[in-house]
């Protein structure tokens, strides 16, 4: 019964999908103000101050959400509809003894003594610095709530089984219990090998499970596509997540494999040091580059194709734009999974190569 | 550029909530589902080994069973045999013991007759005595009035015992 209930919403939001981008675009090019595609889309792939659900007659329907700061008069907290929307630097807010102005999602704060912005020609601020900004922005928010959908999943997975006598997998457990255990035969066994992989099983399954869902929750259009994993600020954390891993288990195998290559003539050990050491930063690099790139490039994908719509100014492109718009949508649905496979896989194959030991 | 910048804020928030998420994961997730998973595998591998082993087991009754019933039949032939070597014993010891028996009482029976035989040859002898004495008596009395005659009498008389 819960196993149906869940296909039963999942392939509600499939279907809500192509509708509610489409009904977004058609709002955006209600405006009088010429369509431009690559600021709706970066709109869209970028980070935002606060949850925008919808525009109804021209009224934004949002969800505020605090801004944190750290200003030289200490933490500055405030909610972000005290800017009332604006995102161009128009309206002042006043909080903490500084002046703060909200321009293309970022915050600055006023230098002393100016009321408004000043812009140069490059339409950067000139009066006005940016501070410190931790606030809960729209990524964090569903961050949040993704960490809430895993919570509730596996904590009432691992219930089951407290439950039930015999360990016998049933509702939830019996959708869970097979990823968890491809995590570890398909992923963490063989890449690491079958005495080590235990230590790093909670790491692997944790970072696979949280990229996997943000994937998912970046493509469901009325979540208004918070593009976290397509966000580097979020593949650069994990990268240097398994950076930090893989580099403390090293062995003494590992690191006279960076800087004395073994079997290898002299000179070709000489020359390969810098390669190898330029090598443990690049794998982290690859990592976060991989999983951001895929991602925003499918978001900016299906967004290009529903701006074709409004680029040509033609209802007749629709059926085009949302036929491949979909056929995309399909495919990155199937790359949700893939991305935090390989993501995945390359973070226990890192801790593979750290953990190996010689071989005799 | 700020696509590929990655902001402050986002890098703290993550690296907070994911920490946070590995914790609570670990303590109350992944390792109860782990573990019941590894103890599942572990008890169906028990369970497979232990019917291995009951298979053996049956096999190795199997084997007993046909042991004790081979067994079984070669006690029960020697057994016929015993008998049939008994039977056989004791019917050819009664046929010797009656074979004893029958030459005894022939031997007995020929003795007998032979006793008989003597008894009756010694008192026909008697008799034949006795019968010729009366016989010479009464010849002699008659040919002792002839000579002649008397000479003849004894002469046959004396054939016709030899005769005898």
């Amino acid at each position: 019964m819960r196993i149906s209930s869940f296909k039963v919403i999942f392939i509600g939001l499939l279907l809500a999908l192509p509708i509610a981008g489409f009904a977004y675009d058609k709002n955006e090019s209600e405006t009088d103000k010429k369509f431009d595609p690559n600021e709706m889309i970066m709109h869209h792939v970028k980070d935002a101050h606060e949850f925008h659900i919808i525009d109804i007659n021209d009224k934004a329907i949002s969800l505020p959400l605090p801004i944190i700061l750290w200003t030289d008069n200490g933490l500055t907290t405030f909610m972000s509809s005290e800017f009332h929307h604006d995102d161009t630097g128009q309206v002042v807010v006043e909080k903490n003894g500084g002046k703060f102005v909200k321009l293309h999602e970022k915050i600055y704060q006023l230098n002393e003594g100016a009321t408004s912005v000043t812009f140069d020609e490059k339409h950067d601020p000139t009066n006005a610095s940016k501070p410190l900004d931790i606030s809960i922005t729209r990524n964090v928010f569903m961050m949040w709530v993704s960490v809430l959908v895993l919570l509730l999943v596996f904590i009432s997975a691992a219930r089951v089984y407290k439950k039930s006598e015999n360990k016998v997998p049933t509702g939830i457990a019996g959708f869970v219990e097979p990823l968890v255990v491809f995590v570890r035969d398909e992923i963490a066994r063989p890449m690491i090998g079958e005495h080590k992989y235990k230590r790093y099983m909670p790491y692997l399954l944790t970072i696979f499970f949280f990229i996997w869902i943000n994937n998912i929750f970046g493509l469901i259009p009325i979540l208004n596509g918070a593009n976290l994993s397509g966000n580097i600020a979020f593949t650069f954390t994990l990268a240097v997540f398994t950076f930090i891993i893989t580099t403390f288990s090293g062995n003494k195998n590992y690191w006279k494999h960076i800087f004395w290559m073994p079997g290898v003539p002299v000179p070709m050990k000489i020359f390969l040091m810098p390669i190898e050491l330029i090598g443990i930063f690049t794998k982290p690099i690859s990592l976060m580059i991989r999983l951001f790139a895929n991602i925003t490039a499918g978001h900016i994908i299906i967004l290009a194709l529903m701006s074709l719509i409004f680029i040509f100014e033609t209802v007749a492109v629709a059926p085009i734009s949302v036929l491949f718009s979909l056929f995309i949508t399909v495919i990155e649905i199937v790359v949700t999974a893939i991305q935090a496979y390989i993501f995945t896989i390359l973070s226990a194959l890192y801790f593979g190569m750290a953990t190996e030991e010689e071989h005799h | 550029m700020d696509l590929v910048n990655p902001g402050f804020g986002l890098v703290f928030w993550t690296a907070i909530t994911f920490l946070i998420l590995l914790f609570i994961l670990r303590r109350f997730a992944w390792k109860p589902i782990l573990g019941a998973v590894s103890e599942r595998e572990e008890s169906i591998k028990s369970a497979l080994d232990s019917a291995e082993e009951a298979k053996k087991e049956m096999q190795n009754l199997q084997a007993d069973n046909e042991r004790i019933l081979k067994e079984a039949r070669a006690e029960r032939d020697a057994m016929l045999k015993e008998a049939r070597e008994l039977k056989e014993g004791i019917i050819s010891e009664a046929k010797e013991q009656a074979k004893v028996e029958g030459d005894k009482m022939m031997k007995q029976a020929q003795a007998a007759i032979e006793s008989e035989k003597k008894a009756a040859l010694a008192d026909i002898k008697a008799q034949v005595a006795t019968l010729s004495v009366d016989i010479a008596e009464k010849v002699i009395k008659e040919e002792l009035s002839d000579k002649k005659k008397q000479l003849k009498l004894v002469d046959d008389m004396l054939g016709d015992i030899k005769l005898n």
